[in-house]
């Protein structure tokens, strides 16, 4: 009954300067929405008080009805909203597979003692989550550089990586920053495919942020537009698109709407 | 993935077996000169403390200089326990639960940098853990009742060959098994990316927290071990030179490696003796050895690698080797 | 009563300017490279024997020459060798490691350290060396205080060293290089600064004024032995870091704190062995309460 993420009049600062005004968004289950809006509009910084790396000062949020508002960043992800980011933030000197594993981290059935002392429990443990990273490898196409130190990957690959290292915690509300930022055409066709299987396949909710028109508009059912971290407009794309505020926040910044 | 390969199993326990038996034999027998057996005590014990400095600051990433103050706390607590609570004729059966003793005091005082350890990070960090070491020796020498800065003596000497074998055997298989569990895995994400860690489900501060403690327990053993081999400290022992002895083997051999914390125990010891007959020259010598060493391998022998043999079979491909 | 406490204010200030001046080269060093220059407490010890050879070189002159020659001559040779020696270091142990992990620049820090403290000993053997005075030592007697001319000259000549390195840091085109640098390393070639020439300079000017401190040390407490620099270059790098690390109005600031610290200690407390529990009591709770020490700006951390 409840929304899966609901946020309530959230404004953030820094410094004097207002990165998010009065932001409320309400999401429910299996929707993708998606977040637009010229560089510097707030979009990441939306998902970093989502997910608890800024302090939040002002708004509420609620996540399958519970408030999350002050909780840690590890607790969020644990209680099931993964991200990614707009900048690539693997482990860099760490293979592939550590990656990935290391999303897992909450959900893994073994204490400290038996870890120590690599018991049976944690050898089961360990086994199985070791064949579910090898899925979500397979998955993305990523099986041969399981062992690959992740800074050697070239930049697609490493995209990938951080979606499976976000799926493996079994999110039920992934967070995507900017996923086609440096794709051509012929890529984000194909990402626009991964993210509507991963949907499908995971019974995910989506947040979109993006900047290539053409993904948000095959992608998403409604978006919203943010400008100087004020929203301008929301509904659906192709409505949105042709909003007079939309196309002024973006003409005087990015030059036109591409599609 | 596969159950482990019996011939290695067999290997490994037959190695470990072989390895105590000639810690056992070869002093006993006398075919081992009880100079060469002390320096061999000194290899195993700092081979402790550079498993033990390298979890924190190879692996986990944050850059401690106050070790000698964890070495210390288990140092005296091990002396006391022997020299005023334990009768001496129970003393070799309690070793190994005095030496326990010794580490849990120093886990204990471990907190006091674990805490810190929450908000402060890198330099500030490592100012902390340099403050942490200097206020244990401070008090060490202000405690009149442990002789203050003239020492605490009169331990008898339990600090053997098989013991020190023992618990470098026992450091090494527990700091393997952390390092390759998620909580191993969790501190080397705090070492690449603190924030992105957090955000991946690491709880940060449970994993510096068991970081902390554990390092810090052994460094505690390693003191104990000292003490009941030199029978005599003082709070001089463990100012921040002893602090540097550790970080440059964990340097030397490399940060993020046990391989590497082996090796640098080693040739650091081996070569600080071979260079005794320099005389003061010693000093002169072996610091411009490391600085060409840190020039010519910024990340020591075997940063970030490690030899096959101590990878897990299960779930491996997790490391270069 | 208040005598005493006039006469302890006196005697802090003199140490704390010498810790400030000390501080002063790892804060410049830290906003430049963020590297922790564990050696520069054994730069200074450098300077102190290059003061003390210098001085006793030219009392030794077969005419007499008068002390305040001796004294100036003495602070320009040590200045200038311990400028060259400190430009040496960073050209040859710190440079090579400017892209390798910050770590192995620390670690090389301490090694450089360890070679000059223990050099010097293999020079010049254990015994500790006396430091000839050469200014006047009759004290002034001044509302009931002893001030001494060596008090004032340190605390006045100290203060002219700060001044001039803030000017030089706030209003030349070498200090807006160094600034520059500590504020952004990367972009700055591209505005065309010589980074490694301003580097270099900067290890030149902290050494050289830690050459200043290693004679006004020598003057106001006449021992020197090779291993003098490692107490005194922690408790200035402790006052770096209790003004804010990288931050020099801050190591100032701290030199003095620091200076106060150690005085005032053993006059409250009986023993004077706790005055290292004291200081670095104060530092673990003041980073735990404000990490950035007291002037230094909070780290940033982009998402
Ligand atoms: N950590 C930070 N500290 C200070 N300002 C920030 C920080 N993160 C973002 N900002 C500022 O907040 C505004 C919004 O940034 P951001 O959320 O990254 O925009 P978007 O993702 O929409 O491009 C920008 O003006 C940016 O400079
Ligand atoms: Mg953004």
């Amino acid at each position: 009954m409840a929304a899966m993420l609901s946020i309530e009049e959230l404004t953030h600062h820094f410094d004097g300067l207002c990165a998010v005004a009065d932001f409320s968004l309400t999401v429910e289950p299996g929707e993708l929405v998606g977040l637009i809006g010229p560089n510097g509009a707030g979009k990441t910084t939306i998902f970093n008080l989502i997910t608890g790396v800024f302090r939040i000062s002002q708004g509420r949020i609620f996540f399958e009805g519970q408030d999350i508002t002050r909780w840690p960043s590890y607790r969020i992800t644990a209680a099931g909203i993964a991200r990614t980011f707009q900048n690539i933030r693997l482990f860099k000197d760490l293979s592939v597979l550590d990656n990935v594993r290391l999303g897992g981290f909450a959900r893994h059935g073994y204490n400290i003692w038996q870890a120590l002392l690599h018991s049976r429990g944690f050898r089961r443990e360990e086994q199985a989550w070791l064949r579910q990273a090898y899925e979500l490898l397979e998955r993305f196409n990523l099986t041969r550089y399981a062992d690959t130190v992740a800074r050697h990957l070239p930049y697609g690959e490493q995209r990938r990586v951080e979606m499976a290292r976000a799926l493996i915690s079994g999110p039920r509300l992934l967070l995507l920053d900017e996923p086609a930022a440096g794709m051509n055409d012929a890529e984000s066709q194909a990402l626009i495919q991964l993210i509507r299987d991963m949907q499908r396949d995971f019974g995910l909710t989506i947040i979109l942020i993006e900047h290539q028109m053409r993904v948000v508009m095959d992608l998403c059912q409604r978006v919203k537009v943010l400008d100087f971290g004020m929203t301008i407009a929301s509904g659906p794309p192709r409505e949105v698109q042709h909003d007079p505020a939309v196309l002024e926040a973006y003409l005087g910044k990015d030059g036109a709407l591409a599609e | 993935m596969a159950a482990v390969m019996p011939q290695r199993r067999y290997l490994t326990w037959g190695s470990i077996t072989l390895l105590l038996a000639l810690s056992w034999v070869l002093p006993e027998s006398g075919l081992l000169n009880p100079y060469v057996v002390q320096i061999l005590m000194y290899v195993g014990i700092n081979m402790i403390l550079t498993l033990a400095l390298n979890l924190v600051n190879g692996y986990m990433g944050e850059f401690s200089v106050g070790h000698a103050g964890f070495m210390a706390v288990g140092a005296y607590m091990s002396s006391i326990l022997t020299v005023w609570v334990i009768p001496p004729a129970l003393s070799f059966w309690a070793f190994p639960a005095v030496l326990v003793a010794g580490g849990l005091a120093a886990a204990a005082t471990g907190l006091v940098v674990a805490f810190p350890s929450f908000r402060t990070r890198g330099d500030y960090l490592a100012i902390v853990t340099l403050a942490f070491n200097m206020i244990v020796k401070s008090v060490l020498e202000n405690l009149e009742i442990l002789g203050g800065p003239r020492g605490f003596l009169g331990m008898p000497r339990l600090t053997s060959l098989p013991w020190v074998t023992a618990w470098v055997l026992l450091t090494l298989y527990l700091c393997r098994n952390l390092v390759y569990s998620n909580f191993g895995r969790g501190l080397m994400a705090i070492r690449e990316d603190e924030v992105a860690a957090n955000l991946t489900s690491v709880d940060t501060r449970k994993i510096k927290m068991y970081a902390f403690l554990i390092s810090a327990f052994f460094t505690g053993v390693a003191g104990g071990l000292f003490a009941h081999l030199l029978q005599f400290i003082n709070p001089r022992s463990f100012s921040i030179l002893k602090s540097t002895d550790m970080l440059v083997m964990v340097y030397l051999g490399g940060i993020g490696s046990l391989t590497g914390s082996l090796l640098g125990a080693t040739i650091f010891t081996l070569l600080l003796e071979l260079l005794r007959p320099l005389g003061l020259w010693r000093w002169v010598v072996g610091p411009l050895l490391l600085v060409l060493l840190m020039i010519f391998r910024p990340r020591g022998i075997m940063g970030l690698k490690e030899s096959k043999w101590f990878i897990p079979r299960f779930g491996a491909g997790s490391r270069r080797s | 009563m208040l005598q005493v406490l006039g006469q302890n204010v006196l005697n802090a200030l003199q140490l704390g300017s010498v810790y400030a001046l000390i501080a002063l080269g790892y804060a410049m060093v830290y906003g430049i490279l963020t590297m922790i220059n564990f050696a520069h407490g054994d730069i200074f010890m450098v300077g102190a024997y290059l003061s003390l050879a210098a001085a006793v070189f030219l009392l030794g002159l077969p005419f007499k020459a008068p002390l305040p020659f001796v004294f100036v001559g003495a602070l320009l040779f040590s200045m200038f060798l311990t400028a060259l020696l400190g430009v040496t270091v960073e050209r040859l142990a710190y440079r090579p490691l400017r892209q390798a992990p910050r770590v192995s620049a620390v670690i090389t820090a301490l090694g450089v350290g360890l070679f000059l403290e223990n050099f010097t000993l293999a020079m010049l053997g254990p015994q500790p060396r006396h430091f000839p005075g050469l200014i006047p030592m009759q004290p002034w007697n001044i509302f009931g205080l002893t001030l001494t001319p060596l008090q004032v000259l340190i605390i006045l000549l100290a203060a002219l060293l700060m001044v001039l390195l803030d000017l030089l840091i706030r209003r030349t085109l070498l200090g807006m290089a160094m600034r520059a640098i500590s504020y952004n390393r990367p972009i700055v070639p591209l505005m065309g600064v010589p980074v490694d020439r301003v580097i270099s300079l900067t290890f030149a000017v902290g050494s050289a004024i830690a050459a200043a401190g290693g004679l006004l040390y020598g003057l106001a407490y006449p021992v020197l032995d090779p291993y003098m620099g490692i107490r005194i270059g922690w408790w200035a790098f402790i006052a770096a870091v209790v003004g804010g690390i990288g931050n020099i109005r801050g190591a100032m600031l701290g030199g003095y704190i620091l200076g106060f610290v150690e005085i005032f200690t053993p006059v409250l407390l009986p023993a004077s062995t706790y005055r290292d529990f004291v200081a670095f009591s104060l530092l673990l709770l003041l980073l735990v309460f404000k990490p950035t020490g007291l002037l230094g700006r909070p780290m940033f951390e982009r998402v």
